[in-house]
This record gives structure tokens, C-alpha cells and sequence, in this order.
């Protein structure tokens, strides 16, 4: 009998998924950028839509960049780099990050979905990770020598140097570390600022950080505990927001809220405006709703759960808050449904040409939740007087090919030879992006 | 008239009527329950019940294939079930509120009030409904097939 049965339920959703994919042909793809994307009516098949590429890595091959720049690997057979940070006098830290923890299966949904979370992440490369490890020498191609700066951490993402602290985002604390640019080795062991939150269900685990300008105060991401507050506004506390800290202290408040899992995040060159890139939520339809980069308005609400692209309701929240939803405010730029950007650099070098000069670079870790793939792929956004224009432009591409992954783009960043340096956590590779016509 | 069908009825068919009797009353009593839990999600917000409802949808399905997969052999084995109109009835009900649940249960999978409002709770209502008829059949079951055991020499 399951045969039938099986056949029947597949029919029905072969007859939705149709109706859905032939909306997705009339979407024009041209208008799902910039301030005002479009926002399709929400849809959902029976099924989600999950659809994953195969994990294959690079097999030597290395991603495509445009005419005029070189691209290269700076170090290979890594354990899940996420995250890079170039110190001042041209080391680099490279953070490779994991979670470990599962989260709970309060319903019968969830181990289907880590499977095909886990299934598109490969086998994640087989050496220790959650460590940073130490690139020196490496303006020149390959890096002189590889060191682990920091081992044994927990879940760790984001990275800031102020004066003589090295400041880490774990999953669940800041961590202030002894350390200037230039030292090879930790000066001792680490004090926590601040707990953040984690488990047991820590669901969106990357925590961003960044420092103000002056140093005086950290800014750290922390993302939603769920797609769609699934799991009940109390595991939200505090969550879905940027929080500011203070370092000293450790005292925090919540800098912006209703931003579902908030990355990357960047002060824009020689302003005291703060940027991100936001993952919005899945499983309203393949071109809903966009992710997206803003700055981020102190005090602001950006609508998750409640709403979203400033104030279009979202009709799984229960219950619902009009009050709060009135509020809310839209963001700056939209990069697409579903492209999942985890990394943002303003490009402050100057061996790229002209344009480049402070525009956004972004990492988009790729879909999951539509037929067509989308992101896998670190695009180009130009900026004037300090605002974005005109559409992304593909800048690494390669990730995937023939439907399959060669590697995911994580986080990016300019160092201090203006290269672009990008973290791939699936071809578990550091590759660094020069301009042909660069100066030595 | 029973001996009519004794030789035919001896092994697995004559077996499996009892284990079915045994697994059919679980996704009825499941789908039941997740119909209720979907009346108190939509009457509260409150998403426990929704995690209930997916469980008790999920498990009714559990056990419910495994039923299905009796009857089915209870069918091919047993002339006398499929002797009128009251086997059938009883197999398209409870396979239609197979069909029904399982379709349900997808539509469970959504993160919040519109995995029940108002498709899910409708799928629910219609599931709970064929089972406690499919359910219902069985009281009407005559001697030469609920209880053909006896009847055998």
C-alpha cells in the first residue's frame, strides 16, 4: 500500500511544484535587486523546497574571477574556514568553525532538515577545527608559514583587533585574548566580556563582530533561534539583533533588532555607519523573501519575525503584533531570495581599479530552500557617497558547476595589499583575489 | 458455509487478521488525537500542540503503513473479505485516510499558524473522519470473516 499511497502524494506535489516553478519562469530575476525588490505573493508547495548541490571540492581547479584579476589558493585542506581577518601588518587569521552541538528535535521536521543541512556541507574537512590559525607572509601568494594561534574554541566566527586585544566571538561569549599585530602566539588565556546566547537550541550560530571606529564599543550579530519563531518568542530573547558591547564591562544593549541572522558586520570606511548582511527567512517561495545588506539604524526594527522587507506580515507568526510591525523599517539593498550572505567587506585597498573603491564585496553561501540555486558566489556591489547602486556583479563564481559544489563562500575581506581574500568553508580553502594590474 | 473457505484461509491470512485488529485502532486513535491538538493550536497559539499534532500525524503514519501493508495481505489471502462490499469499504476508507493524513503531515511542516489554519485542520477533519468510518466497518464484520478461526474444523 505505501506504493500507491507514496505515488498519489508525490502526484499532488508534482502538480504543485509545477504551478510553483512556472512562477518562478515569469519572475523577472532583473527585479529581485536593490531598495525595492519584488515581492512575490508568499507560497509554499506540501514539500519545502530543498534542493542541494553534491559536495565535490575543487580537484585542483580554482574558482573564475573577471579579466584582470588572478585568483589563487593561499591554503588548502583547512577544517571548515569561515572567517578571515587581515592584521595590520599583513598576517592573516583564518577561523575555521563548526558546531558541534545538535540541536534539539522537538518535531519530526527537524532531523530531516539537518540531514540535508549536513548532506550540503560535505564531509567538512577531517582535521580538529573551531581553532584560528595564523597566515604570515602571505601578501606574496603562499603564505610563509601556518600557525595555530588559538585552539579549543567554541563555535567561533567573529574577529577584532583593538590595540593590543584580539577579541573572538564564540558561539556563546566574547573572548578578549592578549595579542598586537605582529606576535605569533597569544599572551595568555582569555577573558570573557559576555556570555552570548547559545544553546540548547542555537540554531543560527555565526556570531559577527566588529568594533566601532574609536574602539570604544564591540558590535556582534546574533541570529535567530529559528526561521520563522517556530520554536516560541522565549527562545528569541535577545536574538535576531545586534547587540552593542561594551568591552570593558561587558555590559550590552540591543543596537537593532528584527534582523533574523545578521553578518558581516562592517563600519563603512571612515564613516561611524554600521553595515550587515542579513539572511532572511525560507519557505515563503523561491524568490521570497531577499537577502539583504543594510546599514543598520541604531534603535531600529527590521520586522522579524513579525514582518518582513519593512511591513509585509508574515502569516505563520502567531500571534501577531501590529504595534510592533508598524515600526518597522525596510532595508537598503536586497541581494536576492535566499543567496544566504555571510560575509561583507567595504573595499579599502587601491590596486583594484577605480570602481571598486569603497563598494561591497559579499559572501553568499549559497541556497538550500529553492529549485534554482542561487548565490555560490562572491559578488560586487558599488557604492556612491556611501550608498549602494546599480545590480550585484558576479565577482567569484566557480563554486558550483554541472549542479554540483566545488565550495561554499563564506566570509571576505581586503588585506592589506588590497587583495580580496575569501573564506570557502566547503573546498575548505583560503583563496586570495589580486588585480592583475596591482602594485607589488 | 464456513467450510467453504477453511483451506484457503489456513496460514499467513489466517494469521495476520489478528495483528491487523492489533495496529488499525493507532492511527485511528491518532488521527483523532492530532485533530484535537490542531483545535487547540488554533484556539491558543500555543505551538506545543502543533508539535503534537506532527507527532501524533507522523506516528498514526508509523503505524498506519504497517496496517495498511496487513489488510493488503489479509485481502490477496482472504476470499471472504473481498466477498461484498463491506471489505472494500473498509479498505478504501482507511487507505483514503491514509492518503488524507499524509498529505496532512507535509502540510504540518510549516513553521507556524498556517501548518494548521486552515488547510491543516482541514486535513485533519477529513482524516479523522474516514478513520472513525473505516473504524466503524469493523462492527459490521460478519462471522466468516472476523472470526473465521472458529469456524475452521
Amino acid at each position: 500500500m505505501k506504493t500507491p499511497c507514496t505515488a498519489l502524494a508525490l502526484a499532488a506535489c508534482v502538480a504543485l511544484a509545477a504551478c510553483g516553478s512556472s512562477d518562478q519562469k515569469n519572475f523577472d530575476k532583473s527585479t529581485e535587486y536593490g531598495p525595492s525588490p519584488t515581492l512575490p505573493e508568499p507560497t509554499r508547495g506540501l514539500l519545502p523546497n530543498m534542493e542541494v548541490p553534491k559536495v565535490v571540492g575543487w580537484q585542483g581547479a580554482t574558482p573564475t574571477v573577471p579579466q584582470g584579476f588572478r585568483i589563487e589558493a593561499l591554503a588548502t585542506g583547512l577544517a571548515n574556514p569561515r572567517n578571515v581577518y587581515p592584521l595590520p601588518n599583513g598576517d592573516l587569521l583564518v577561523i575555521e568553525s563548526k558546531k558541534e552541538a545538535k540541536e534539539p528535535i522537538e518535531r519530526p521536521k527537524r532531523p530531516v532538515m539537518a540531514w540535508v543541512e549536513a548532506k550540503a556541507h560535505g564531509g567538512g574537512g577531517g582535521g580538529p577545527s573551531n581553532r584560528i590559525l595564523l597566515l604570515r607572509g602571505a601578501a606574496g601568494g603562499k603564505p610563509a608559514s601556518q600557525s595555530v594561534l588559538i585552539d579549543h574554541l567554541n563555535a567561533p566566527f567573529g574577529v577584532v583587533l583593538v590595540g593590543d586585544a584580539l577579541y573572538v566571538a564564540d558561539t556563546d561569549a566574547i573572548l578578549r585574548f592578549p595579542f598586537k599585530a605582529g606576535d605569533t602566539r597569544v599572551g595568555g588565556a582569555p577573558v570573557k566580556v559576555v556570555d552570548l546566547p547559545a544553546g540548547p537550541i542555537n540554531h543560527h550560530w555565526t556570531k559577527s563582530l566588529t568594533a566601532s571606529p574609536d574602539g570604544s564599543k564591540l558590535y556582534v550579530g546574533v541570529g535567530s533561534n529559528s526561521n520563522a519563531m517556530e520554536r516560541g518568542l522565549d527562545e528569541e530573547m535577545n536574538r535576531a539583533a545586534i547587540w552593542e558591547v561594551d568591552p570593558s564591562t561587558g555590559a550590552f544593549k540591543v543596537f537593532a533588532s528584527g534582523l533574523r541572522n545578521p553578518n558581516g558586520l562592517t563600519f563603512y570606511p571612515g564613516s561611524d555607519v554600521l553595515w550587515a548582511v542579513v539572511n532572511e527567512r525560507d519557505e515563503l517561495g523561491p524568490n521570497l523573501v531577499p537577502d539583504y545588506l543594510t546599514s543598520v539604524t541604531p534603535g531600529a526594527f527590521y520586522g522579524w519575525p513579525f514582518s518582513y522587507w519593512g511591513q509585509h506580515v508574515d502569516p505563520r507568526v502567531r500571534p501577531q503584533q501590529p504595534e510592533r510591525v508598524k515600526a518597522a523599517i525596510p532595508p537598503d539593498y536586497g541581494l536576492s531570495s535566499h543567496v544566504a550572505p555571510l560575509g561583507l567587506a567595504f573595499y579599502t585597498g587601491k590596486s583594484f581599479p577605480a570602481q571598486f573603491g569603497g563598494g561591497a564585496f559579499v559572501g553568499e553561501h549559497g541556497s538550500w530552500n529553492r529549485p534554482e540555486l542561487n548565490g555560490y558566489k562572491v559578488v560586487f556591489i558599488r557604492f556612491e557617497n556611501g550608498r549602494p547602486v546599480g545590480t550585484p556583479m558576479d565577482f567569484v563564481t566557480g563554486f558550483l558547476k554541472d549542479g554540483q559544489a566545488r565550495g561554499r563562500p563564506v566570509g571576505v575581506a581586503v588585506d592589506q595589499a588590497g587583495a580580496l581574500i575569501v573564506a570557502d568553508d566547503v573546498g575548505n580553502t583560503v583563496w586570495r583575489v589580486t588585480s592583475n594590474s596591482a602594485r607589488p | 458455509m464456513s467450510e467453504v473457505y477453511t483451506h484457503r484461509e489456513r496460514g499467513v491470512a489466517t494469521a495476520i487478521f489478528p495483528i491487523y485488529l492489533l495496529l488499525f485502532p493507532i492511527p485511528v486513535v491518532c488521527f483523532v488525537g492530532a485533530l484535537a491538538t490542531d483545535l487547540a493550536y488554533s484556539a491558543s497559539a500555543y505551538l506545543m500542540w502543533l508539535h503534537f499534532s506532527e507527532w501524533l500525524i507522523a506516528t498514526g503514519l508509523a503505524f498506519g503503513a504497517l496496517a495498511a501493508l496487513a489488510l493488503l495481505i489479509e485481502f490477496f489471502g482472504s476470499p471472504a473479505i473481498r466477498r461484498g462490499r463491506l471489505g472494500w469499504t473498509h479498505l478504501v476508507l482507511f487507505y483514503a485516510a491514509l492518503i488524507v493524513e499524509l498529505i496532512n503531515a507535509l502540510v504540518h511542516t510549516i513553521d507556524g499558524w498556517t501548518a494548521v489554519v486552515p488547510t491543516g485542520m482541514t486535513l485533519s477533519i477529513i482524516g479523522a473522519i474516514l478513520a472513525l468510518a473505516a473504524a466503524g466497518t469493523l462492527f459490521r464484520v460478519p462471522v466468516t470473516w472476523a472470526a473465521r478461526r472458529e469456524v475452521m474444523p
